[in-house]
């Protein structure tokens, strides 16, 4: 077998943290290599230095393939040397059709004036070469997703590709839908076409990969051959670290149960018959922090979401009681005076109004707190966000400060302040410290610990599993929408999460 | 003065962080003291003589009443193209109301407040429930009520109006004090405006100061207060010495203190401006964000058909032809006043400097006799500077 790639000593630093650190990576010429990490490990960030996201230049080490150097400037480059990526997210124009989409930007045209005979002729072939029994001129957004990933293998045919790589491509397939997926990536493979998979799902790696390469924390553990491949193997490396942070301390002291959900079944916006959240049961007792564990994906946000307010999804079902009685929760302030806040994973978007000062966005979601008869008291508002400031360590140098202007550990602690001024009984935080430094992390960690020992319930959703493990007194486990186990402090360790997490993957219906 | 040199240095700072609430009120100064000197020494006029400063209200205050409602709308991320041809149809329907079918002018008044309201509702249920954008659903009310007051006045002029509605437009508050020239009564209420201006003022600094807020220089502060305070009583004194304060300018400033208040002190108002800064994290935060979409579009038609009345009476007739093209003063007012095109920021007293700066250019170049070809391409240019003024200051 030929290599016909080996990325060695590959670094990349973003403003202040290290994403890459010596990652040696070997693709041997028509093999399927897959690779395996936990969520920020550095797998998409090697692909995009692989594909030419990352300019060369502007990582450390050396890139061969097919024999040479490679150095890429743009992604036009890399697809030009036949390496192509397929994004998470689809990247297809819903309005447009299979044909127009497969041209896009490579469009079979002379002096700019498109053929389309000629575009609909090699439309139909490349269509019949990933399965796809679906008329030329059909618009794209007419398809399912399943439909739409061939498409964007049938693209990247379009463009006659050496080394496909593929970034989660069944995180959002139905298991009919993955099997073809697979059953093609095998055919390609056939046909000569190396290939990168990245995946969680280890029954899938399983089914088609040559070899696999474990990221974690940046760096390469393991390269795995086919014989080798086991599910225990691939879990402890990929898991296997140290605790690298600390956690302060804190003794708990659970009381009474808070908050119950029970049979909690939630489905997609769009998608009328496609359920995102299945049967969900769980409670918090008061003084408690409950984690969820998940990957990505797997419906922790949209479980969150869709209890606070019915802010995701639509049809939904089940039963919410605080302290024994029944609320309604139907919309987000008769949750938030039901006692229940929720911080959300994407402060920027969905927590905070970026322009406006810190103290107009720490009484947003209780003006009626600073107010007489709807007359707002600035002098009360302006004091409520000096007390949060001071109580939060907030670093600024005034609450008249626009919160565009903070750090992300700051700004979270605006929105913190934001809901413990609805004075919540329990509080959803959804990945609490992503994108915040390590010093910061535990100051929220600490005022975590805090707002549990006043008797609030705590539930945390957090990606990082090390951080479930050293914050949570019970850490529920999610998978592909439901809850698929429960583990006491005492149990919970990162191989166990894992592994129900693995185990329970296309298997429970 | 204690603060001495420290203020000087912050004096520079402060008027670069301010630079667009403090230069818009400078530009309207700077404009006034510009056509002043031009009109005198071209055409020897008084620019500033009491007739043309009641003119210059009386032009303008459909716009500025108009822009109070523009600016909630603009904050909240929307867009009314309607409001010319909503004030033509209110103003045709107060026609009919009053001329053809007699009716007495208090129940006009308010019943063609209430059709306003009703045409902002209807508008404002589209773009509020259904998500239609408000460019569209606003462009096709354009359209629409246009039509309907073409077909409502049957394409004829319809007037003359009774006394009592042509007030609302031309009528002055009487003299209580029955000394002739200068009205007492206008002079009094303008210096007590004045005074109350600078105290609120005062308690708003003195709040700042209790809570470590940065303030602005005292000379800056001071020297702010004692240039409003003197434009409003040179105001006021012209007026006075003329035929007093026109009920359009006491409309004008209730109205611009209520909605000042509103938009700054109220929780409906806060709420306003955070679904226009950010809409999904305002929604999150527990506020009905479609209903207060919906308001701001009831409020707009209502104060679209006040202006409406107002403008009619002016006329003494509903004509077809009326405010056509108000639409766009309007607008232009907002945006040169500093509200954001993308929702979230604005401010009222802002809205109506940028309404004066707009109508003082007409009024202004109106008397020099410059022809309307160049004053559209002057007013134009005026607003495209403004909001280049406003983004380059935001990225500096």
């Amino acid at each position: 077998m030929t290599v016909l790639l080996e990325m060695r000593g590959i670094g990349k630093s973003f403003p202040g943290v290290r994403a890459l650190d010596q990652v040696n990576l070997t693709v041997e010429a028509g093999e399927i290599h897959a690779i395996c990490g936990e969520n920020g490990a550095g797998k998409s960030t090697l692909m995009k230095v692989l594909s030419g996201v990352y300019p060369a230049g502007s990582y450390e080490g050396e890139i061969r393939y097919d024999g040479a150097v490679l150095e890429n400037r743009s992604i036009r480059d890399s697809e030009a040397k036949g390496i192509i990526i397929i994004h998470q997210e689809l990247a297809l124009v819903p309005l447009l059709s299979i044909a127009e989409n497969l041209f896009i930007g490579n469009e079979i045209a002379r002096r700019g004036v498109i053929n389309w005979q000629a575009a609909f002729k090699k439309t139909e072939g490349l269509l019949k070469k990933v399965g796809l029994n679906e008329a030329p001129g059909t618009q794209v957004g007419k398809l399912g997703v399943g439909k739409q990933q061939l498409i964007e293998i049938a693209k990247a045919l379009a463009k006659d590709v050496r080394l496909l790589i593929l970034d989660e491509p069944t995180a959002a397939l139905q298991e009919n839908d993955s099997q073809k997926l697979l059953d093609l990536m095998l055919e390609l493979k056939a046909h000569g076409v190396t290939q990168i998979i990245i995946s969680h799902k280890l029954n899938e790696i399983s089914r088609v990969a040559d070899r696999i390469t474990v990221i974690r924390d940046g760096s390469t553990v393991s390269t795995i051959d086919r014989a080798e491949i086991s599910e225990d193997r691939i879990i402890r490396d990929m898991v296997g670290r140290d605790m690298a942070h600390r956690y302060p301390d804190r003794v708990p002291n659970p009381g009474e149960t808070l908050l119950e959900v029970e049979g909690w079944n939630v489905w997609h916006p769009e998608q009328k018959d496609r359920q995102t959240i299945h049967n969900a049961a769980f409670h918090v007792r008061k003084g408690e922090i409950v984690g969820i564990a998940g990957l990505m994906g797997t419906g922790r946000t949209e479980l969150a979401m869709s209890l606070f307010g019915r802010s995701y999804g639509r049809g939904h079902r089940g039963k919410v009681r605080m302290n024994g009685r029944e609320v309604d929760v139907t919309t987000v302030d008769k949750a938030i005076a039901a006692g229940v806040s929720y911080v959300t994973e994407d402060r920027k978007a969905l927590g905070l109004i970026l322009e406006e000062p810190i103290l107009k966005n720490i009484s947003l979601a209780n003006l009626a707190g600073i107010a007489m008869r709807g007359v707002l008291d600035k002098r009360r508002e302006a004091k409520v966000a000096e007390e949060y400031r001071k109580a939060l360590a907030i670093r600024t140098p005034g609450v008249q400060q626009k919160v565009l202007n903070l750090s992300g550990g700051n700004q979270q602690k605006v929105v913190l302040s934001k809901w413990l001024f609805t004075d919540p009984q329990v509080l959803i935080l959804d990945e609490p410290t992503r994108g915040i430094d390590v010093g910061a992390k535990y100051e929220i960690y600490t005022i975590m610990n805090d707002l549990a020992a006043q008797g609030r319930g705590v539930v945390m959703i957090s990606s990082e599993m090390p951080e479930l493990l050293g914050m949570c007194d019970r850490i529920y486990v999610m998978n592909e929408g439901r809850i698929v186990g429960e583990l006491s402090r005492a149990e919970a360790t990162q191989e166990r999460i894992m592994a129900m997490i693995l185990k329970t993957t296309g298997r429970a219906a | 003065m204690a603060e001495g040199k420290g203020q000087k240095t912050n004096l520079g700072a402060h008027l670069g962080g301010h630079l667009r609430e403090n230069g818009m009120l400078v530009a309207l100064v700077a404009i006034v003291f510009f056509f002043t000197l031009v009109v005198r020494v071209s055409i020897d006029v008084d620019f500033l003589s009491a007739q043309n400063i009641t003119n210059l209200f009386l032009q303008n205050s459909y716009v500025i009443i108009m822009a109070l409602g523009m600016l909630l709308v603009i904050v909240a991320g929307h867009i009314d193209l309607s409001v010319g041809s909503v004030a033509a149809f209110t103003g045709a329907v107060a026609a009919t109301l009053t001329v053809t079918l007699g009716w007495p002018v208090l129940a006009v008044i308010p019943t063609v407040l209430v059709v306003g309201g009703l045409i902002g509702a209807a508008q404002g249920y589209w773009v509020a429930y259904w998500r239609i954008p408000s460019f569209i659903v606003t462009l096709a009310g354009m359209l629409v009520f246009r039509g309907l007051t073409l077909w409502l006045l049957g394409g004829q002029n319809i007037g003359p109006f009774p006394k009592s509605f042509q007030s609302l437009s031309t009528g002055f508050i009487p003299d209580l004090f029955m000394v002739g020239k200068p009205n007492v009564t206008a002079i009094l209420v303008v210096t007590l405006a004045a005074l109350i201006l600078i105290f609120l003022a005062w308690r708003s600094r003195q709040c700042d100061a209790e809570f470590g807020i940065e303030q602005e220089p005292m000379g800056l502060f001071v020297a702010r207060s004692m240039v409003i305070a003197a434009a409003l009583i040179f105001v006021g004194y012209k007026l006075a010495s003329f035929r007093g304060l026109p009920n359009v300018v006491v409309v004008l400033t209730i109205l611009t203190v209520l909605y000042a208040f509103f938009t700054e002190n109220t929780t409906t108002g806060r709420r306003i401006y955070a679904l226009g800064g950010n809409e999904k994290a305002a929604k999150l935060s527990g506020i009905n964000t479609n209903r207060l979409v919906f308001l701001c579009f009831i409020n707009m038609g209502v104060l679209a058909s006040l202006a409406g009345m107002i403008v009619t009476a002016r006329l003494n007739s509903a004509t077809p032809k009326a405010g056509t093209g108000f639409e766009l003063d309007v607008i232009a007012a907002v945006f040169i006043g500093g509200a954001s095109m993308t929702g979230g920021s604005g401010k009222i007293i802002g809205v109506v400097v940028g309404a004066l700066i707009m109508g003082v250019m007409n009024n202004g170049m109106s008397i020099l006799g410059i022809g309307i070809d160049y004053q559209q391409v002057i007013k134009g240019l005026v607003l495209l500077a403004a909001v280049i003024f406003d983004v380059y200051n935001k990225n500096k």
